[in-house]
């Protein structure tokens, strides 16, 4: 158990320093591009899109909950990307030929993706609130909404790895990538509610574990916890599940890589 | 020379869909040798290397290192073995002592031990100037000993190093080569893939030459060579009359293995040219026969891949090869 630690915590700061060595890049991975949709869309909107329909006070409080997901979802999409670089340049195999418990890798960057995208949620937050939005149910709210982006990106992640094990290259890997992540966010209710769709988006939308993440986020920001706690019992249902599939699937896929 | 068995492969079959990657490998390696396997790409050397740092699971057969199955007791094996994987395994992002520091958590190292062990690798590879610049501002030969010494850290019992030298400019491929033999004077046993004919040639103490997932053949370079039939001395002679008193008196010799008469002297094939050509001029001396012209040529590496698969090894070779 100990070792475990050892194992884990050495290649946890491993993730870490890479990040800390790249200045720039750091920069751009918190104050990433998700904070340009609140920020843009949420302002550009505000007087587009009809209050009636949004049920929340004005547009950017209502897509404040849709940005905390998205960026669950791009962080976890993209949570296999260094394992991939890792796999193709023999940094895995090097790790692997060592006497680790198999799994410590796939920790260290399971405990990396969900620290850092914990850290970006709260600078969404805490944006939101300069622009006046205010989470109705207080520290335990954010607290909850953390609880509910974790449990949605582990299972990305995980699909994120698996993806990364299967791919024969880095090319294919950004391609599904590209591909899933818009219409992922547009069959969701992160910029509209579902209601306000077209029939066959929103039948198509019910399916995606995204809205199920968002419609429990978002009255934790904009309600209160009667109108929540139905929708975050369900999530945390539709999650448990969710990850249940992208773990075991995301298992194989790495225990076909690794022999 | 310690004749104990470090590495065992028996019947090693792995196979991915209806491909034989490898088949039915089975050969020893002792300890305390540098043993080669020497094949193109594709041949079945990486299958064969993965299996043993415990990586694959072989579809059929076993191998054992230090008498651990690498299947069953892959644990014990990864705290034996160290393992330098082919070039640029290496993170960008961290430096030199990072890399190492990382590694000796993975092998459970106290803070103390590894700091102790990490500072004599660095010396040992000549890195300790650079230990502390992220690995991107290393170059070829720099990423490679720092490879090295990864390998090293665990001090393993056998290193396995895949393709130690490829695509290195010639000092750092001899520096490389000066660090295995070291390795070995160190009592270390050394397991290397390469697709170099004169790296196996020079460095191996015995070679596999394997091709489409078999080995061909297994020994020695010189073994190897002289199973080829030996090399041969050229001597033309300024009498040619005596070609005939020479022959008979050359014939079964020791280290002598055939002669044969040509237009203006002798063909002679030998065990070993330090034994016979002191004895081929003393022989020319005795019978006064004056010589005009001494040839010797040694059957290549290259002469042994080709006899044993058929074809030369299909990778070309680098420029840096001719100057070395």
């Amino acid at each position: 158990m100990e070792h475990y630690w050892q194992e884990i915590s050495a290649l946890t700061m491993r993730w870490v320093r890479r990040l800390s060595r790249e200045k720039f890049s750091m920069l751009f991975t918190l104050v990433q591009p998700m904070l340009f949709w609140l920020i843009f869309f949420g302002n550009l909107f505000q007087r587009a899109a009809d209050t009636q329909v949004m049920q929340a006070p004005n547009y950017i409080s209502f897509l404040a909950a849709g940005v905390v997901i998205m960026t669950v979802l791009n962080n976890g999409l993209a949570g296999g990307v260094d394992l991939l670089f890792d796999k193709e340049n023999g940094f895995l195999e090097r790790l692997m030929s060592t006497p680790i418990h198999r799994t410590s890798v796939i920790l260290s960057r399971f405990i990396f993706v969900m620290g850092i995208t914990s850290m970006q949620v709260l600078v969404i937050l805490g944006v939101s609130y300069l622009f006046g939005v205010h989470p109705a149910t207080g520290i335990l709210g954010v607290a909850t909404i953390l609880l509910i982006g974790m449990m949605f990106g582990v299972g990305l992640t995980a699909i994120s790895m698996a993806m990364a094990f299967s791919v024969k290259s880095h090319g294919d890997f950004f391609s599904v990538l590209g591909f899933l992540s818009l219409p992922m966010i547009f069959l969701s209710s992160a910029l509209v509610p579902l209601t306000a769709m077209p029939g066959w988006m929103s039948f198509l939308a019910q399916f995606n574990p995204m809205t199920w993440a968002i419609d429990a986020v978002r009255p934790l920001i904009l309600s209160g916890w009667t109108e929540a706690l139905p929708h975050v019992g369900m999530v945390i249902l539709v999650m448990l599940v969710f990850d249940a599939l992208c773990l075991y699937g995301g298992a194989k896929a790495f225990r076909r890589a690794m022999g | 020379m310690d004749r104990t068995i470090a590495i065992d492969v028996s019947h090693l079959c792995k196979t991915y869909d209806s491909h034989h990657a490898v088949n039915d490998l089975s050969f020893q390696v002792y300890a305390g040798e540098i043993f080669g396997l020497l094949g193109p790409n594709g041949a079945g050397k990486s299958t064969t290397l993965r299996t043993l740092i415990t990586l694959l699971h072989p579809t059929s057969g076993t191998a054992t290192v230090m008498g651990h199955d690498t299947v069953r007791e892959a644990d014990t094996v990864r705290t034996l073995i160290g393992y330098v994987p082919q070039e640029r395994a290496i993170d960008r992002f961290l430096t030199g002592r990072e890399h190492l520091q990382l590694l000796g958590a993975l092998y459970h190292l106290t803070t103390d031990e590894a700091t102790k062990r990490i500072n004599e690798l660095l010396k040992l590879v000549d890195l300790e100037d650079h230990a502390d610049r992220p690995a991107k501002t290393y170059s070829g030969g720099m990423k490679r000993k720092l490879d090295i010494a990864c390998g090293l850290l665990p001090n393993p019992k056998i290193l396995f190093l895949d393709e130690p030298t490829l695509g290195l400019d010639v000092q750092s491929r001899l520096r490389i080569w000066e660090y295995v033999r070291m390795l070995k004077a160190r009592g270390m046993t050394v397991v290397m893939t390469t697709n170099y004919l004169d790296e196996a040639d020079q460095l191996c103490d015995r070679l596999a030459i394997i091709d489409g997932g078999k080995i061909k053949t297994l020994g020695s370079p010189i073994e190897l060579k002289i199973a080829l039939g030996g090399d041969i001395v050229s001597l033309t002679l300024k009498e040619l009359d005596r070609i005939p008193s020479l022959e008979t008196e050359l014939k079964g010799r020791p280290a002598i293995k055939s002669v044969r008469t040509t237009t203006k002297g002798l063909d002679i094939r030998v065990e070993s040219p330090e034994k016979a050509l002191p004895a081929i001029l003393e022989a020319a001396n005795r019978l006064g026969c004056s010589i005009e012209f001494i040839q010797y040529n040694r059957p290549r590496l290259d002469d042994v891949f080709i006899a044993h698969t058929g074809r030369a090894i299909t990778e070309s070779i680098p420029e840096t090869e001719s100057a070395s």
